[in-house]
Parts: C-alpha cells; sequence; structure tokens
C-alpha cells in the first residue's frame, strides 16, 4: 500500500459529516496557520514541499503563492478550480463528494496564507449535487466557528461561496474561469497580467486545483519537508489518478508518485489489468489533452527505461516518445479500440469546447474534426493525414489559452504513434465505413504487431 | 441558436426571488453581475428546464442588466437551453472515454427506444435526448445526467429500461 494523504480518511464511516471528519484530526492545520504560523512561513512550508499544480500544468503551487501582489493593498482572493471537465478526469468529483470538509479546511489555510478574506469555489454546473455538499459542509464549518468573523479569536475573517459554472470545459483555464465568475462569457484573457497580479474583478487572485488545496492541510500539519520526501524527485507527494477505459477497476487511486505504471495498470491495488483479458493497445495518461502512447512506448521510455507515474518520467522523450503526467485523467485502450475514432471524437469534443476568441483554435478544430469525421467514415484521401499535421502544427502555441495546444496534441500523437491506422481508414474506405462502435476483426489482425 | 420567444410574462415567487435576492448578496458590493451564473440557473429550473427570451429579459430585469449580458451569457454554456425540453432531459456522455465503453451504444438504444433523434423530444413532452461532452464520470460509463443526478453504468438495455419506466412513473404521478 503507498501513502495515502488524501484518502487517509477516506474509508471511515460518516467522514463526510463535520463531527467525524474533526475527530480524525480535521481543522487542525487552520488552527495552527492561525495561532502558530505567520502567512508567510505557510507559503515557505508550501514552497519547500514542492507541491505541484494538480490540475494539469504541474506548476509548483508555492511558487503561484508567492506571486500574489500583497503590496497594492487590494483585496486578495482565492479562486478553486472545480470545474473538471477534461475528459478522462473525475478525481476531483471524488474527494468533494466523499471527503468535502478536506477541501474546506484546505481553503481556509490557503486564504490565511494569501491573507484573503474572501474564496470561491468554481464548481462545474452539472456537479449540482456536491455543489449542495459543499455548502452544508461550508455551514457546518461556519457553525463550528472556522469560518466568518473574527476565527478563532484571532480577528481573522473569511468567507467562501460555491459557485457554478454552466457547461463549459474552457472554464476550467484560469483566466476564463475569472470571466466566467464575473459573470461574462467564459473568454480566456490575454496574460500578462497575471491573476496574481490582476485576477478577479482586476484584484490578485490565486487560481488553485482541488487537489492542490486539498493537499495544503497535510503539508502544515506536517512541514513541507515530510511531503518533499514522499514520491521521487520533483514529483513530490501523491496525486489521484481516475482511472478509466477498457479496465477491470475503474476508479479513483491515490497514488505515491514514482509508481511503476505497469504495477499501476497491472496490480489488483489498481487498475487490475486490462478487461476481458484483452490486450493493452495505448494509454492516455494525464486526460484527453496530453499525447496518446502505444503501449509499448507507455510502458518503457525510448532508453528502454520502464516508465513510472510521474511528471518526469512520463514526460520523457517530449511528444517524440513521452506524454504528460497532466490532470491524472487516465484512459486506457484495449486492442479493440479504433485510435481515427477516438481521435475523431477527441477532436469534435475540442471543437465543441473553443470559445471562438482565436481564429486557429475555432477554425482549425472545426476543421480537424470534419477531416477526422472523413477517414473515419471511409471518404478520406491519403493527402489528409498531412492536411491534419499541417494544422494541429498551426493551432498548437498560436492561441491566447492553452485549448488550442490540447486540441492539436492529440492529433499529432496519433499520427506519430498510429499513421499507419490512418493509412488503413483510405485504402480501406469500404470497410471503414461498415465499421460499427470498435475495430472491425480484419483490422485487428492488421493492428496486432503493434498490441502489447 | 436563436432564441424562443414566447410571448408569455415570467411570474416568479416571492421564494424564488427571495433566493435570486440571497445569491446576488453574496457577492462583493458592486459585484452583483458575478450572480449571472446562478440566477440563469434558477429561472431556468422555475421555468420548465428552459430560457425563453422572455426568462432572459426577466433575469436581466432584475439584476439590472442589460438583456444582451444576459444573451451572450446564456448562448455560450451548453447547460442553459434555449428551446422547450421535456420533463426529462436525458444528457448522454459521448465523449472517449464514455463512447469506448458502449457509450455509442447507450446514444442509439435510446433512440430506438424513444424513436427520437437526439435534441428531438418524445410526442408525451416526457423525455428529450441531448448528447453531451465529458461529464466527468468517465470511470463510470456508459452514463447521463437526468436533472440534478448521474445515472452510471448503463451498460444493459434492462438497466436503460428500467432507469425511463422509473422516470415514466414519476412524469404521470406529477401529472
Amino acid at each position: 500500500m503507498g501513502k495515502k494523504i488524501l484518502l487517509e480518511h477516506i474509508n471511515k464511516p460518516g467522514i463526510k459529516s463535520y463531527e467525524i471528519y474533526r475527530q480524525n484530526g480535521g481543522y487542525n492545520s487552520v488552527e495552527k496557520a492561525l495561532k502558530e504560523l505567520k502567512p508567510a512561513d505557510i507559503v515557505e512550508e508550501v514552497k519547500k514541499s514542492g507541491l505541484r499544480g494538480r490540475g494539469g500544468a504541474g506548476f509548483p503551487a508555492g511558487m503561484k503563492w508567492s506571486f500574489i501582489d500583497k503590496k497594492s493593498g487590494n483585496p486578495r482572493y482565492l479562486v478553486c478550480n472545480a470545474d473538471e471537465s477534461e475528459p478522462g478526469t473525475f478525481k476531483d468529483r471524488y474527494l468533494m463528494e466523499f471527503i468535502p470538509h478536506l477541501l474546506i479546511e484546505g481553503m481556509i489555510t490557503s486564504c490565511i496564507a494569501l491573507e484573503s478574506n474572501l474564496g470561491f469555489i468554481y464548481i462545474r454546473g452539472e456537479y449540482k449535487w456536491i455543489k449542495k455538499i459543499l455548502e452544508q459542509a461550508i455551514a457546518e464549518a461556519r457553525a463550528a466557528g472556522w469560518l466568518g468573523h473574527n476565527i478563532l479569536g484571532t480577528g481573522y475573517s473569511l468567507d467562501l461561496i460555491v459557485h457554478p459554472g454552466a457547461g463549459a470545459y474552457i472554464c476550467g483555464e484560469e483566466t476564463a474561469l475569472l470571466e466566467s465568475l464575473e459573470g461574462k462569457r467564459g473568454n480566456p484573457r490575454m496574460k500578462p497580467p497575471f491573476p496574481a497580479v490582476k485576477g478577479l474583478y482586476g484584484n490578485p487572485t490565486v487560481v488553485n486545483n482541488v487537489e492542490t488545496i486539498a493537499s495544503v492541510p497535510w503539508i502544515i500539519n506536517n512541514g513541507g519537508d515530510a511531503y518533499s520526501k514522499i514520491g521521487i524527485g520533483r514529483s513530490t507527494g501523491t496525486k489521484l489518478i481516475s482511472a478509466c477505459g477498457n479496465i477491470n477497476k475503474p476508479g479513483v487511486y491515490e497514488i505515491e508518485l514514482g509508481l511503476p505504471v505497469d504495477e499501476f495498470l497491472n496490480s489488483e491495488e489498481y487498475c487490475g489489468g486490462i478487461k476481458d483479458g484483452k490486450m493493452l493497445k495505448a494509454v492516455v495518461a494525464g486526460g484527453s489533452s496530453v499525447p496518446i502512447l502505444p503501449a509499448e512506448l507507455f510502458y518503457k521510455t525510448k532508453k528502454g527505461e520502464p516508465r513510472l507515474m510521474s511528471y518526469e518520467s512520463l514526460s520523457d522523450g517530449g511528444f517524440e516518445s513521452g506524454t504528460m503526467l497532466g490532470s491524472g485523467g487516465f484512459i486506457v485502450y484495449d486492442e479493440d479500440q479504433c485510435i481515427v475514432r477516438n481521435t475523431w471524437n477527441f477532436s469534435r469534443f475540442y471543437h465543441h469546447e473553443s470559445c471562438g476568441q482565436c481564429s486557429p483554435c475555432r477554425e482549425g478544430t472545426g476543421w480537424m474534426e470534419k477531416v477526422l469525421h472523413n477517414l473515419e467514415n471511409g471518404h478520406g484521401k491519403m493527402s489528409d493525414i498531412d492536411l491534419l499535421w499541417d494544422i494541429q502544427k498551426k493551432i498548437d502555441g498560436n492561441t491566447i489559452c492553452p485549448l488550442g495546444d490540447a486540441a492539436a496534441w492529440p492529433v499529432a500523437s496519433a499520427i506519430r504513434h498510429f499513421r499507419e491506422e490512418f493509412e488503413w481508414h483510405v485504402e480501406h474506405a469500404q470497410e471503414a465505413q461498415k465499421r460499427n462502435y470498435g475495430l472491425l476483426k480484419s483490422t485487428k489482425e492488421y493492428f496486432s504487431a503493434l498490441v502489447v | 441558436m436563436l432564441a424562443v420567444k414566447t410571448n408569455k410574462p415570467i411570474i416568479l415567487t416571492e421564494e424564488i426571488q427571495n433566493k435570486i435576492r440571497e445569491v446576488i448578496e453574496q457577492y462583493p458590493e458592486g459585484k452583483s453581475k458575478s450572480a449571472l451564473l446562478p440566477v440563469l440557473h434558477i429561472v431556468q429550473d422555475e421555468n420548465a428546464g428552459w430560457l425563453s427570451v422572455e426568462a432572459m429579459d426577466k433575469v436581466a430585469e432584475l439584476m439590472k442588466l442589460r438583456p444582451i449580458e444576459v444573451y451572450e451569457v446564456a448562448t455560450f454554456y451548453s447547460m442553459y437551453n434555449l428551446k422547450p425540453v421535456g420533463r426529462f432531459l436525458l444528457e448522454v456522455c459521448h465523449t472517449g472515454p464514455c463512447a469506448i465503453r458502449k457509450g455509442e451504444w447507450l446514444i442509439d438504444y435510446l433512440k430506438k427506444k424513444l424513436r427520437i433523434n437526439v435534441g428531438e423530444t418524445t410526442a408525451d413532452g416526457l423525455f428529450t435526448l441531448k448528447t453531451v461532452e465529458c461529464l466527468g464520470a468517465c470511470g463510470y460509463a456508459p452514463m447521463m445526467q437526468v436533472g440534478e443526478y448521474y445515472y452510471e453504468f448503463l451498460e444493459t438495455p434492462e438497466k436503460v429500461d428500467k432507469l425511463l419506466d422509473d422516470f415514466r412513473m414519476k412524469g404521470f404521478n406529477k401529472n
């Protein structure tokens, strides 16, 4: 059993309630933060811990906090990004649904560090029942004196607001989220200025993912050094991985960073291997945006080293032969899955979710979707494959926010690693037209060489 | 998508108006526009699950916004329905992780079973079928959202049939 930090108490009956949570040491970090530490000390502990943003980018959380402008005297805000909508990712939902007080405690401790008196939890609109769970937890915390005016008699005051989104993937991007929180369309802002200087309502703001904030109480209770000793290298601590696709045991797992991917995918403790005894074809290791890897490159890096679940190991080899840990959305594809169909599906997603602000993304995502739809349905041409490559290249890096890159990478990696499958769809147009849901038997034989 | 005019004014009960006021008052002074998304959710729920032009105008009036500020937001977010929907809006996820675990089958099955296409409503006004992008239930596929809740692991006809029957019962009871 690996180290558990976030899910240490998840199986205790009643942990959702304030009383049981408190009995298990809940809210101790708030007391320590208010009575024993200065805000700068809290930031220092989080810096020492090496905790990296768990939303996908992996930016050091303590460093992000230290950028917040405390000199201007303007109100500062902490905004929790609970807009979880990266395909393959359902970890934040698990935390908020089953141990909601952990996020509330993390919000309070983090707000103390940032010297903020108002925090927001921006939760995706579809999680309607979870919004109620969080509101209930906030009410309980307030009744117990952890929120409101003059907390623990220290003179510090804090309020938290749960704010629902309304169905827009783009609002997971931090500046789009802030626009949305201001009651506008979710169009990302140009950076700089960064939110730490000009964020919500033009005031200094930090935006952190649910899991990042939920990791703060443990760090404050046990110290940043203790946290930094868990994990491997610069991938410190634990990470929630939401595993899905063709595996025996889909679900949310907390792993110590550095766990071998083989163990994560095949051991009974985690995913339990590929469903129905099938073979592994490919893995998307960190949410739909990250490059897809064929089985052999997933298990081993190009240099032949076994791959680990860590920021560094998964990205070993760059995009040529590696991928990213991303949000921890772990999607597994068995031998029956069609890569062209999956790439088309993801392209449709990004086309649907593009906010339309930047031309390369607005036009490019729709174009890629159409070309992929043609290929998938047996109406493609060989030149379409190069065309797709060309379009994705022109989107990547040419948009205000990373949605453009996120739309380009799955297409690029699918062509890079599975070009033969795209060609097959052109050469066998009639068969491609007949295919339903999964791959055709004949296709499977053709691709058996690619499967591990 | 074009908004639909009904020429019927929206009347909100005192209770709902108070609820809206409470939501607005949460936000810092002078930042009441922040409440637009939650207020649209409340009004949509009150207006049979969709937003007519009149409903959006009502929100503009309550929040002291120009109507265009409401329209541009309501048309941006996929959860706001700009045309009437059935009593039960079946929002089926069709994104990758669901698609590779019978998500596509679920949509086809619902189409056949309800004899409607995606985007249509059954003649009895009970069901509207809608496909949506990733709802964050990838490990519990195939799934759909109906109202407040998620219905997951809908991988067999029996499970889907039972769920539809339950909704029908609820629908009849209300009438």
